[in-house]
């Protein structure tokens, strides 16, 4: 099970309204993850030099404040935090691989979720419109947010296991479906030097991801390469600084629809989701093929962004479908 | 295909129900209540249903000959199981619609996502735009006729009915197909295990134009081609083991 979803605003205007366009929507996906569930959405974009940090705990008394404090006389930056429950925005300019250091052996029972210039994760276990007011989300603005309601079937219901995962900067993927190669690929990516939080499956996509990122790869080839070497079943959308991807796996037996009208772009694995939409009865509708990578406004993907989506896909090689169903 | 919302279906004359304000569970339960008293002869056949919202299971489960337009796009299954009745969406349908359709007539008058019509028994499943992967999964008698292309692995393990094709058809078209028959008039992606070309003959021109006729789709029976079971598969051979 699990339901993804992603809206994309096109049009300015609505901006303002993003949280409030995109609760329903998360909320109608509850039946198919009532475990859990994230958020990740892009607003607000901190001054160049400076690095926003989504942090976690699970007490939500946590002194984040001493934290950000020691943190920054240690590596003699400015650091500014806001809490949302159990999770914090950590806005610094110091160098963020320092700070990743720094947190790592100053503060182990902190989780560092996602990092970036606008992106901010927020994801927690309980039933997602419950989830979805502890970090006051409704009067959220911005231009796009990714969501994603768990019903864990590979790993614990867990906060470390709940979606998004990050990918790098300003970068994070949800996920439905499940992999079977993933202790390998875990173990794989471990002797790489790529740390885990937790034993779900999701995690070993997004750190899949993150590794061929950090090696160069420019994200279309990132998720072209996971169709050769991830198995099992998905479909993922992957967060942007400017928008949003899609991917199906092969075969496609995780549900995916999307839709857009001069207003949006939204993507859900059912269309009940995006029917909360304004204008969803006169959207143009459709299902994203097999293989074939999805976006919108994601210049990090090398891909030009374009209003109208046969230009916008990238077909990847398709693996015949045939002879592995007997 | 470009399917929105329209309004069809001498709405007027017909009941009408909310769904938004009704509940898709109140909505069921007036439609069956409705065959119940078809049964005695009522008159109140004609329905038509408002804001679907992409709700599952809407019109599921009809055994009587009402007629039902959904004036919106529907989620999962809708009209599952039917008997007798006339289910259209004026929209377009989540995945398995007209599932285990038993007989009736089922109209989509947008798209269909994946397993359209699967394990259909009898009836007419009409898609009047595109339909998804694995259209036709598991047929056991329906007809369903698609005025637009199929996505893969349509008809697989098809056993009985017809597909019909207007437009193209995606890679593994009638994989471990039995006794089906599978019309195409654009191309074929590729075939599946088991599947092949079969001649044209006058008969089954004349059964094409049949039910290209009771679905309502202007195409020229000439242009199709027909595909189907080669019986190597289904028969279980040492020789092929290996295939299985």
């Amino acid at each position: 099970m699990c339901g993804i979803v992603g809206l994309f605003l096109k049009n300015e205007a609505l901006h303002a309204q993003l949280g409030a366009l995109f609760k329903p929507m998360l909320v109608e996906m509850t039946s198919r993850g009532p475990d859990s569930a994230g958020v990740a959405i892009y607003r607000d974009p901190v001054a160049d030099h400076e690095t926003k940090f989504s942090l976690a705990h699970d007490d939500p008394a946590h002194d984040w404040d001493s934290l950000t404090q020691a943190l920054a006389d240690a590596l003699r930056g400015q650091a500014s935090v806001t809490q949302r429950d159990t999770t914090a925005l950590l806005i610094t300019d110091s160098d963020e691989t320092q700070v990743r250091h720094w947190l790592a052996e100053h503060a182990p029972a902190v989780r560092l979720v996602g990092s970036g210039q606008s992106v901010e994760i927020y994801k927690e276990t309980g039933l997602p419109e419950a989830v979805y007011r502890r970090f006051d989300l409704e009067g959220a603005a911005g231009q796009h947010m990714i969501g994603h309601t768990r019903m864990a079937t590979e790993s614990a219901v867990t906060t470390a296991g709940s979606h998004p995962f990050a990918t790098g900067a300003d970068l994070c993927l949800v996920h439905n479906g499940s992999l079977s190669n993933h202790n390998r690929l875990r173990e794989q990516l471990k002797r790489k030097g790529v740390t885990f939080g937790s034993e779900n499956d999701s995690e070993v996509a997004a750190a899949y991801l993150t590794w061929k990122l950090r090696n160069g790869v420019p994200l279309k080839q990132a998720l072209q390469d996971a169709l050769e070497e991830l198995d099992g079943f998905f479909t993922f959308c992957v967060g942007t600084r400017d928008g949003f991807a899609v991917l199906r796996d092969p075969i496609a037996c995780k549900h995916a629809v999307l839709a857009e009208t001069d207003d949006w772009v939204a993507m859900a694995t059912e269309y009940r989701a995006i029917a909360t939409l304004p204008g969803s009865d006169r959207a143009r509708i459709w299902e994203p093929k097999p293989a074939t990578v999805y976006s919108w406004g994601a210049q990090g993907l090398d891909i030009e962004a374009t209003d109208a989506p046969p230009s916008t896909v990238v077909p990847a090689r398709r693996r015949a479908a045939a002879g592995g169903l007997h | 295909m470009n399917a929105q919302v329209e309004s069809g279906g001498a709405a007027s004359s017909a009941n009408t129900l909310d769904l938004q304000a009704q509940g898709l569970r109140e909505v069921n339960r007036t439609l069956h209540q409705a065959c119940a008293q078809a049964v005695d002869g009522g008159n109140r056949t004609h329905w038509s249903v408002t804001h679907p919202l992409g709700q599952h299971a809407i019109a599921c489960g009809l055994d009587q000959a009402l007629a039902v337009d959904i004036q919106g796009h529907v989620g999962f299954y809708c009209a599952g199981m039917n008997q007798h009745a006339e289910v259209t969406v004026h929209g377009h349908a989540g995945v398995g619609v007209a599932e285990n359709m038993m007989s009736g007539l089922v109209r989509v008058k947008g798209n269909a996502s994946q397993s359209a019509g699967a394990t259909g028994h009898g009836g007419l499943l009409v898609i009047e735009g595109d339909a998804s992967s694995r259209c036709g999964i598991s047929m056991k008698g329906i007809d369903i006729v698609v005025g637009g292309s199929v996505g893969h692995m349509s008809g697989f393990m098809a056993q009985l009915g017809h597909l019909v094709i207007c437009g193209d058809a995606g890679e593994a078209l009638g994989d471990s197909i039995y006794e089906a028959k599978l019309y195409v008039r654009g191309s074929v992606e590729s075939l599946g295990a088991d599947c092949i070309e079969k001649p044209m003959s006058d008969e089954h021109r004349a059964t094409l134009a049949e039910l290209l006729r009771r679905a309502d789709i202007d195409a020229d029976p000439a242009e199709f081609r027909r595909y189907g079971s080669a019986r190597k598969l289904y028969h279980f051979d040492i020789d092929k083991a290996a295939d299985y």
